[in-house]
């Protein structure tokens, strides 16, 4: 059986990640251990909050992501994927982990678009990956952020609309980040974590 | 700060079409089970508030509300219970509102598994706790549930609102469930809980709430133009019709709706396709 090390550095609520991997046949713990997460088959960098707080919260478990990230997958959800950009402007500028190249911006204010971007949008699938096996070629997911990530034809799997295209999720090597919530998802999302369990 | 090095698509001012409409469910509990909705005959267990709201995700609701109303401090474990077992479940948000008065009522709530947590009267006696709230456990867990009824006395100094009749008033957030008006208006009162952190807003007006006959429109309409946040509507769904005024009249980003859904006069995938046919664009 895989084993997904959560990555626990503050409030959020894990439970779903943590029953949505579980139902995908991981064996999963949530732990701020850094043997823990390094001998993981993979990790999950979840977040919610702010991104500033989220890094400090991190602290020195940054340095165990950064060595793991050359051999282990790993999936950053929400703020996860945002810390795994070079920076965000999320109340100043502040530095990330840098694992996959771009910036993290607020949404412009455009008169009748709400923000936070919370709800269900449509990922449209940019360039195939395993991460999106067997989902077709447009799917719902639940979203809630303030802040996104412009998307890069490099690095950018799925994008979304909202108020200006962003990446919806993206991938450097093993890094994967999901802007959305795939633990909130239905079964969309958990058809997204039993495919990053299965290319452990 | 250098620009990263990849090319990034254009980002073109779009209409956010896109995005879908919410549809939720709310279910009242007392003591862990469900008040309403025992008309579900073939569930197995009728009070189950996980089982129906298992159904509720079957049917394509976007989300889901609990509102647990003994909001008891002794009966704190069995709400607590409930949440766990829905998010070891369910795998769609789910808010939970009904006598959350601290931090710590905020963390136990949303540490068993809850997505956001719903605050109302102790947000009006204590308005620190939506700011408090949302430095800690981020905008996106706090909605801010404003009670709203209209006030004729325009002497007292409200925001106006219109009515299709013609006449004028105020709306007046009330507290306790409505009993206990406040003087405060409810248009600045939404706007300041923006301000100070709140992620969404959830209007029910007292004046519609329980009549079926539909949302109150002309305050659902001037919460949601005057904040940048979303606004869920609430309060006097009987027919599917009223769905589609809350959302294209009243220009809601989502409906709450109860009883129309717990005595099995529509499920909540005959609302999203009758608001399909109708051109407002929802997940089905």
């Amino acid at each position: 059986m895989k084993r997904i090390a959560i990555i626990d550095y503050g409030l959020g609520n894990l439970r779903s990640v943590l029953r949505g991997l579980e139902r995908a046949g991981a064996a999963v713990l949530i732990t701020a251990d850094a043997d823990v997460i390094a001998s993981a088959d993979g990790i999950v960098l979840p977040g919610v909050g702010a991104f500033r707080e989220g890094m400090e919260m991190l602290g020195d478990l940054k340095a165990t992501v950064l060595a793991c990230s050359r051999q282990t997958p790993v999936l950053g959800i929400c703020l996860g994927m945002q810390m795994l950009m070079e920076s965000s402007e999320e109340h100043g500028i502040h530095q990330g982990l840098g694992l996959v190249p771009g910036h993290v911006r607020r949404f412009p204010a455009v008169p009748g678009c709400k923000v936070p971007h919370m709800g269900w949008n449509t990922i449209c699938i940019e360039q195939q990956d395993p991460l999106f096996e067997g989902l077709a070629q447009e799917e719902y997911v639940y979203f809630v952020h303030s802040y996104y990530v412009p998307a890069a034809p490099e690095y950018t799997v799925t994008s979304t609309e909202y108020i200006c295209p962003f990446a919806s999720s993206i991938r450097n090597g093993m890094v994967y980040g999901v802007q959305f919530h795939p633990e909130k998802s239905g079964t969309v999302g958990l058809a997204l974590l039993q495919n990053f369990i299965e290319m452990l | 700060m250098q620009p990263s090095a990849t090319i990034m698509i254009s980002c073109l001012p779009l209409f956010c079409m896109v995005l879908t409409k919410r549809i939720i469910p709310c279910l009242d509990l007392k003591e862990g089970r469900v008040v309403k909705g025992t008309h579900f005959v073939e569930l197995r267990d009728a009070g189950d508030p996980v089982e129906l709201a298992q159904r509720y995700n079957d049917q394509g609701a976007d989300e889901v509300v609990f509102l647990d109303i003994t909001a008891s401090h002794e009966n704190r474990g069995t709400i607590v219970d409930v949440i766990e077992r829905a998010a070891d479940q369910l795998f769609l948000p789910l808010t939970v509102g009904g006598g959350i008065r601290s931090l710590s009522d905020m963390q136990q709530i949303l540490r068993a598994g809850a997505d956001k947590v719903s605050i109302n009267t102790s947000a009006v006696e204590d308005p620190s706790l939506i700011s408090r709230g949302a430095e800690r456990f981020g905008t996106q867990c706090i909605v801010v549930a404003v009670d709203v009824r209209r006030n004729f006395d325009m002497a007292a100094g409200g925001t106006p609102v219109a009515h299709p009749d013609g006449r004028e008033s105020w709306y007046e957030v009330v507290t306790y469930g409505g009993r206990r008006p406040t003087g405060i208006d409810a248009i600045l009162w939404s706007q300041e809980a923006e301000e100070r952190g709140a992620g969404e807003i959830l209007l029910t007006s007292m004046e519609t709430d329980g009549t079926k006959a539909g949302f109150d429109i002309p305050i659902t309409a001037a919460v949601s133009d005057a904040v940048g946040i979303p606004v869920i509507a609430s309060g006097g769904v009987g027919h599917l019709e009223h769905f589609y005024e809350g959302f294209a009249e009243g220009r809601a980003d989502a409906c709450l709706a109860a009883s129309i859904f717990h005595y099995g006069e529509f499920t909540v995938r005959q609302a999203k396709e009758y608001l399909a046919a109708r051109g407002i664009p929802v997940r089905l």
